[in-house]
């Protein structure tokens, strides 16, 4: 029997799966290694990276919450060139599309990050973070303005030979209008969702349990907003979507494509199952041999409406 | 990286105390490549509430199958834990990060906390099997003498010369802290390496002794977490200077040098 395409194409790039695992989520692949064998996945989206090092927010970062956990990271990262130096020479052997992610406070933060980054060999994509909730500069203005979102995006396209995908946060009112504004600044794919704001109460300290006070929620909680944000999208743009929110099992991610996003995001999924990207992988092959289908294009967009 | 993801077997549970249980597990690949000091995360639920793993140390290892967690319920995830039953599965990682350093200390003492002792007991183990001849003195405190229960008997059994005991309500031992336990108990001429593990206060009092008396300390810490392996980046802790990145327990960790870390 022949195997199932799971082949998907973004920014003329083929994946040879549609399951790729979201950023700060599954570090610099290296830490996932002992259980996921990465040449599995369609891609590795790494730990947001700025052009510094950020030493990220004071503890207590995170918090359980029903069917979800908060999180107030504040984008740690090694910064730009320690990534390079550091954790690309593993990355570039693990056999899967590499896709840094990438966060600034300016303008021309996007642009040296997208340019110097073109020149790294290994790399297949950007993702631009407009949407991280953490930092109280940067991030959120870029994400919910449409005009600023367009314009780091066209800032990013202008700088980078590498296909640009813009993440969407989902604190918005119209996420379709960001995403629209996104696609006329030049990328080639949008993936969404980001965390949604968030708060959680000590009611016995009478404190706020993350001492950013508010943080990102992700997680199972989240999917159905995620599903929702990712088909008004796909219907509102003509560039590939990628689906992110909520991940957990290979129905899950069926949903998501049948919403019409080209690829997925696994999340938070990793920290409770570091096994959970790959098992999505193999379980969307067998779902398309179970249903004699001959490839994944037969899934995506396929929603049918009553 | 030794890491794994095992399905283990539960071989026994036991309960030690009104909350408090003994789990032994078979986990081999696991059991067979632990330290004393290293950690699991627990999967408490093959579904989605609680979503987190629980980070738990490890108590002891059983030849080179069997692991031991010894946990108090807290809340869903402990308690989900404590009706678990001989020949059910629970999914583990581990072991993860890094453990106590034994490398040529010669006068170790050992003070544990509530369920800070769980790690102490394989240290304890470690010692006496590794170090000629074993010098060795634990330190043992807890709420009450039942919430104690067996485990004194257990540092004995295995050999310990040396075993003080303190509780908050005078039950059993010293009326008190464990903490003042080293000033009584321990020869100060003497160059002691303490290791302890236990509540934030505890430990912090443990640290001020040591830094007055010049020992080295090892502390094993312990925070919120996620994922356990280094990619969530939610266990930071601020080092002892307040400056520069954040250490993280789950990689750094959860064993530090006492002067690595912030002592608030």
């Amino acid at each position: 029997m022949t195997q199932p395409d799971l082949r998907i194409t973004i920014g003329g790039l083929v994946f040879k799966n549609p399951v790729l695992t979201a950023s700060g989520t599954f570090g610099y692949g290296e830490e996932f290694a002992p259980y996921v064998n990465l040449h599995h996945l369609g891609g590795v989206v790494v730990k947001g990276i700025s052009l510094a090092p950020r030493r990220g927010n004071p503890p207590p970062r995170i918090v359980e919450t029903t069917g979800g956990m908060l999180n107030a990271i504040g984008l740690e990262n090694v910064g730009l060139e320690r990534f390079i130096a550091e954790k690309m020479p593993y990355l570039r052997g693990i056999g899967a599309r590499i896709i840094v992610n990438i966060l600034g406070d300016s303008l021309e933060d996007y642009q040296a990050l997208g340019q110097r980054l073109s020149e790294v060999e290994g790399i297949s994509a950007l993702e631009v973070n407009i949407s991280c909730p953490n930092v109280k500069k940067g991030g959120v203005a870029f994400g919910t303005d449409p005009a600023m979102a367009e314009a780091i995006t066209r800032a990013v396209c202008a700088h980078s030979a590498l296909p640009v995908i813009v993440k969407l946060s989902p604190n918005v009112t119209d996420i379709a209008q960001i995403a629209r504004a996104v696609e006329a600044g030049g990328a080639q794919a949008v993936s969404l969702i980001n965390t949604l704001l968030g708060m959680a109460i000590d009611v016995k300290s009478r404190r706020p349990r993350l001492a950013n006070i508010v943080g990102g929620l992700s997680g199972p909680a989240i999917k159905p907003i995620a599903l929702r944000m990712v088909w008004q999208v796909a219907q509102a743009v003509n560039i590939p979507v990628i689906g992110i929110g909520g991940i957990t099992t290979t129905e899950d991610a069926l949903e998501f494509l049948l919403a019409g996003a080209t690829a997925i995001e696994v999340g938070t999924a990793n920290f409770v199952n570091p096994r959970a990207s790959q098992e999505i992988a193999e379980g969307l092959a067998r779902y398309l041999t179970d249903n004699k289908l001959s490839g994944i294009s037969e899934v995506i967009g396929k929603l049918i409406l009553p | 990286m030794n890491q794994y993801e095992e399905q283990a077997e539960i071989v026994r549970q036991n309960q030690l105390a009104p909350e408090v249980f003994r789990l032994t597990l078979k986990a081999p690949e696991i059991a067979s490549s632990a330290r004393p000091g290293q950690f699991v995360m627990v999967r408490t639920t093959p579904g989605y509430d609680p979503l987190l793993r629980r980070p738990l140390s490890i108590h002891q290892t059983i030849g080179n199958e069997q692991l031991q967690l010894l946990y108090k319920v807290v809340g869903k995830g402990t308690q989900i834990l404590s009706a678990l039953a001989p020949g059910q599965k629970l999914n583990l990682i581990g072991p993860l990060g890094h453990g106590f350093d034994l490398a040529g200390k010669q006068a170790i003492c050992l003070v544990g906390g509530g369920m800070g002792i769980a790690p102490l007991y394989f240290l304890a183990k470690e010692i006496l099997r590794t170090t000629s001849p074993p010098k060795c003195i634990v330190l043992l405190g807890a709420r009450t003498a039942a919430e104690l229960g067996p485990l004194p008997r257990d540092f004995m059994d295995i050999g310990v010369t040396e075993t003080h005991l303190a509780t908050d309500d005078g039950s059993l031992g010293h009326h008190g802290f464990v903490a003042e336990l080293l000033q009584q108990r321990l020869d100060p001429i003497q160059r002691w390496t303490v290791c302890t593990c236990g509540p934030q206060p505890m430990m912090k009092a443990v640290v001020g002794q040591c830094r007055k008396q010049g020992w080295e300390c090892q502390v094993s810490l312990e925070t919120m977490m996620a994922c356990g392996i280094s990619a969530c980046l939610g266990c930071a802790i601020p080092r002892a200077d307040l400056s520069g990145p954040y250490l993280h327990v789950c990689k750094d960790g959860p064993v530090f040098k006492a002067e690595e870390v912030a002592w608030p």
